[in-house]
């Protein structure tokens, strides 16, 4: 099977909310091997959604073992995850396969506690940081119909949002 | 439209540069899209109480640009610069380390950090500098990102010997996120 298409904005299917998933069967073990292929297809890149892929299921992929000394879970498929508890906050640059040629800096949480089901339905619990707690919180936003442009800051002037509206 | 790319465009450079004032940039950018031209990528700031704008534009020649901007600018009282470019969208280069200065403000902090980044092989693409502090003891900060092939340990050790004048230096590894 041809690798999967990744959308890009301004496709308007990428703001859409993704809904959770209710069947653990063999077609999502099937899904999430294509949406990993197109995750490994896109130079660079260390996380997907399903929404990327123009399935609005709340599954999603990080894996950021390629990068060197930085503490990661391997290969993290997400089904229905929920970040359940955020701490500190750091800012970083964040790029995206569904955004071409543009790299924008975005404050997130700098460590994460995520509550997922695998791709049996079994539930888990991993306390992501830096790097991976980026792309946890990157990939998620997906779900939500959310891009790192609607939370990209100035880099010029070092400036926190305020927290007038929460996403 | 803003940055529609098209083949055989021909970018100018347009810099402006002035005392500041609310909608310079609304009524340049109004004349230049009633006048049919494209904007592209573009970097704007107010330094010392003067607006600087360099801004890309194309779809029209020098002297077609210059009859559309330069009433707005001289109503606005602004120094205008019109440059042909070789340029193009879609060439970004992403940044890979990132550089912070500052100390005490005195002569040659740009000039000593910015040679020895330049011997390093440290290619800038986006600086910024500020004088802060209080006008009897000013400091200095600059914040520098841009690429070096060599990464994060040449730029550091390049860099190094300026902390033995006093100023403080960090050099940090930028790492993008793509996901």
């Amino acid at each position: 099977m041809a690798v999967l298409k990744v959308l890009q904005y301004p496709d308007p299917r990428l703001k859409q909310v993704s809904a959770p998933v209710t069947v653990f069967d063999a077609a999502l073990h099937a899904f999430l091997a294509d949406l990993e292929e197109a995750m490994r297809a896109g130079p660079g890149s260390v996380g997907i959604a399903a929404p990327q892929v123009n399935r609005f299921l709340r599954v999603a992929i990080v894996d950021v073992s390629s990068k060197p000394g930085i503490p990661h879970h391997g290969c993290l498929r997400l089904i229905n995850p929920e970040i359940v508890r955020r701490a500190g906050e750091v800012k970083g640059r964040e790029g995206c396969m569904s955004v071409p040629d543009y790299t924008g800096t975005v404050v997130r949480a700098q460590s994460v506690r995520v509550l997922t089901q695998d791709a049996d339905g079994q539930w888990h619990e991993y306390d992501c940081e830096a790097f991976e707690a980026r792309a946890v919180q990157h990939e998620i936003d997906h779900l939500d119909g959310l891009l790192f442009l609607d939370r990209v800051v100035s880099a010029r002037h070092d400036l926190f949002r305020r927290k007038v509206k929460q996403f | 439209m803003a940055g529609l790319t098209k083949r055989n465009e021909q970018w100018h450079m347009l810099t402006v540069v002035g005392a500041d004032r609310p909608a310079i940039v609304a009524k340049l950018t109004e004349a230049l899209f009633r006048g049919g031209c494209n904007l592209g990528e573009a970097s704007m700031a107010r330094l010392g109480g003067n607006f600087c704008m360099m801004l890309m534009v194309e779809g029209a020649d020098a002297a077609a640009l210059e009859k559309l901007v330069r009433p707005v600018t001289d109503a606005l009282g602004l120094r205008l610069h019109l440059d042909p470019i070789h340029g193009e969208l879609h060439r970004h280069v992403e940044p890979n380390v990132q550089v912070t200065v500052y100390g005490a403000d005195r002569p040659g902090i740009v000039a000593q950090a910015t040679t020895a980044l330049a011997a390093a092989g440290f290619n800038i693409l986006d600086l910024n500098t500020d004088v802060a502090g209080t006008a009897e003891r000013p400091i200095y900060i600059m914040l520098i990102d841009g690429y070096v092939a060599e990464g994060v340990v040449a730029v550091e050790r390049a860099i190094a010997p300026l902390r033995a004048d006093g100023i403080e230096v960090s050099v940090t590894a930028l790492d993008t996120m793509i996901g």
